[in-house]
């Protein structure tokens, strides 16, 4: 296994000043440049160092239980007269795919000499990943977590709190991710010798876009052998996956931005419906502007203020995208596609029927776009799957009434 | 000459700056607030342009910030009330602000509105310096507007020196690693202080963040030519049933 440390230059792959096209850089007050600037130095030494990326490999596979299967949904197949293959982040220790930069980032964060990790959460799945890692090295955890996503998200909560992390609540503006964000970085502000933020998605300052892609590239990289293992052919017709900030899909897509036939399919959250108003469809919605440190496209009003987003999952609720997606959007790269909240209830549903696997809600609005993407019978589509419902069988339970 | 350098080449000493949120309390009283501040016997004023997520602040401007939007404060607003505002005004005024709005304003058009208004300088703390060199500066000269840049007491001397190289009118100096409206202990940091003013930076030297009272503006003028109040001052001003009186009386606890 390899994390990606030595991928020739793309370009759809970060610049050397933190950029992909137009997008990315790094906005953020002086309080924050030491902290910033600490990583940027770093993160590609460390990454590169060979006992780094042994310890990392290690943990994968005997922590994690990577390599996470890629299993033929025959049932689903069927039904879409095509050939689809899932992704099985799900199956990853805590229940996402989130687990493999949490494992990535604190080990660099115990190299850096760091005693204190903080975390920003929307659905609970970073939270509890990073959780898990805080206590499997014994540091201490505090998560930040928008108070309406810790009522939506219960189960995750305990997670964290029975794993040792202090769960903080965000209170203002929307109180969901872009919140939880906010207080994360203030607390960061607020103590930059001691603490390291893991950042969940590719979202954030230069590196963490590039670095939280990197992490997560072993999603592409397993796909890749697995696919040529299955099908004698390494690339797929389609990738689809769901995209808040974006760190499954910038995960999956990463070994096959530079090989063109590969379609790159982003599925946003459109919630109510993309012009409700109600909505997290940022690639449609956004314009340029600056939002967490980063240049990318984010939902804003016309004088700048940005707007609160709206999705049934509270793991896309938020009004940014990574830059890297961003720049895949703008450069026609990607196909950027959303799915509403009905939309992604009624795939959890049919993949739970089908296959007899619950997607997390995130997931789901991937799964709910493999109706229009026209299939053919011998195209080959990967899904992401990036985790599993349990987290979200409340929302489901009340779906069913 | 930009009357922020004339206020420090006249007053080198005691400079008080005080920060407040545009369109707070009530969207009209920006010009009221500004007013007062000069007759109260501030020596420069620092206008809060809202922002939806604004992240080197605490709760209370913060809190500001998101009743002045829901108060209809826009940019473009502010720039409508600053029209003329030269007419009574003249201490210098810089604005403060996040640089997603300034993007949508678009950044000219923002500069030349600063300098149609009278206003003097501009604190931008999520503008990074190397975008600002290589892209803007030429600009902010242009419409003779001041760009005025943050160090902590974790910015290294190489990197204070540069800054101090690109600052104009001042530098401003957070007292402490936090955002704003921590009550953190200034006598901790009172080596950091010495190191700058050891520096003999070309720029005169404002501390901010933790300025609340007479007592810490003082200590942080031994160190300085002058402070920054904000988040005290906010929370002063909130609930104020005589904006006039209550602002002036601020001023005067401290200069008194």
């Amino acid at each position: 296994m390899d994390i990606a440390i030595n991928t020739s230059q793309s370009r759809y792959h970060v610049n050397e000043k933190g950029y992909y096209g137009e997008f990315g850089g790094a906005y953020i007050p002086e309080m924050l440049y030491p902290n910033v600037e600490e990583l940027r130095e770093n993160y590609l030494k460390i990454m590169r160092e060979p006992a780094f990326q042994q310890e990392f490999e290690q943990l994968l596979r005997d922590y994690v239980g990577r390599p996470s299967p890629l299993y033929f949904a025959s049932r689903l197949s069927e039904k879409y007269n095509t050939k689809i293959y899932l992704k099985r982040e799900d199956l990853n220790h805590t229940g996402a795919h989130k687990v493999n930069n949490t494992i990535g980032q604190i080990l660099l964060a115990r190299r850096l000499g760091k005693k204190r990790i903080i975390a920003e959460t929307g659905a609970g799945q970073h939270g509890v990943a990073t959780a898990t890692v805080c206590a499997l090295m014994g540091l201490e955890c505090i998560v930040y977590m928008g108070s309406v996503d810790i009522q939506r998200q219960a189960p995750n909560v305990a997670r964290m709190k029975m794993l040792g992390a202090t769960v903080v609540p965000a209170t203002s503006g929307s109180k969901t991710l872009k919140d939880a964000t906010n207080e994360a970085i203030r607390d960061w502000i607020n103590n930059p010798v001691d603490t390291h933020y893991i950042i969940g998605s590719v979202v954030g300052p230069h590196p963490y876009p590039d670095m939280v892609a990197r992490f997560q590239s072993v999603i592409s990289e397993e796909i890749k052998k697995q696919l040529l293992e299955k099908t004698g052919k390494a690339l797929p017709d389609y990738v689809i996956a769901c995209v808040g900030g974006g760190s499954n899909a910038a995960g999956a897509f990463f070994h096959f931005t530079d090989d063109e036939s590969v379609q790159l399919v982003a599925v946003e959250a459109a919630g109510k419906g993309v012009n409700s108003g109600f909505s997290a469809a940022t690639s449609q919605l956004g314009k340029p502007g600056v939002i967490h440190a980063s240049k990318t496209l984010l939902m804003q009003t016309d004088d700048g203020q940005i707007v609160e987003p709206h999705s049934i999952s509270a793991g896309l609720d938020y009004p940014g995208v990574g830059p890297l997606h961003a720049h895949l959007y703008t450069s026609g790269r990607g196909k950027f596609l959303n799915a509403t909240d009905d939309e992604a209830l009624a795939a959890a549903y049919e993949l739970s029927l089908l296959e007899g696997i619950i997607p997390a809600l995130e997931s789901a609005h991937a799964l709910a776009k493999l109706k229009d993407l026209d299939l053919q019978p011998d195209d080959v589509t990967v899904v992401c799957l990036s985790g599993r419902g349990d987290k979200d069988l409340e929302t489901y339970i009340k779906h069913l009434k | 000459m930009n009357r922020i350098d004339q206020l420090f080449q006249q007053k080198p000493k005691e400079v008080l700056n005080i920060y407040f949120t545009a369109g707070f309390p009530q969207i009209g009283d920006t010009l009221t607030v500004l007013q007062a501040l000069q007759d109260g016997g501030a020596d420069m004023a620092e206008i809060g342009m809202p922002f939806s997520d604004p992240l080197a602040d605490g709760p209370v401007i913060q809190d500001s910030s998101t009743r002045a939007i829901a108060n209809g404060m826009k940019i473009a607003v502010l720039f409508d009330q600053l029209n003329g505002f030269r007419d009574k005004i003249r201490i210098p005024v810089v604005l403060m602000g996040y640089i997603n709005p300034v993007l949508q304003y678009g950044v000219e058009n923002f500069l030349r509105s600063c300098q149609e208004v009278g206003v003097d300088g501009l604190i931008l703390p999520d503008l990074p310096m190397d975008e600002y060199e290589t892209e803007y500066k030429p600009l902010f000269e242009k419409y003779g507007q001041h760009l005025i840049f943050l160090v902590t007491p974790e910015t290294s001397e190489s990197r204070i020196r540069k800054i101090d190289s690109l600052s104009r009118g001042f530098v401003y100096a957070v007292s402490s690693s936090s955002t704003t409206g921590k009550d953190k202990d200034m006598r901790l940091q009172e080596s950091y202080f010495r190191k700058l003013q050891a520096m003999k930076l070309q720029n005169p030297v404002l501390v901010g963040f933790g300025i609340r009272d007479k007592a810490t503006f003082q200590t942080a003028c031994q160190f300085s030519n002058g402070a920054i109040i904000g988040s005290a001052f906010v929370k002063a001003i909130e609930n104020s049933a005589n904006l006039q009186e209550t602002v002036q009386t601020f001023v005067r606890n401290i200069k008194q």
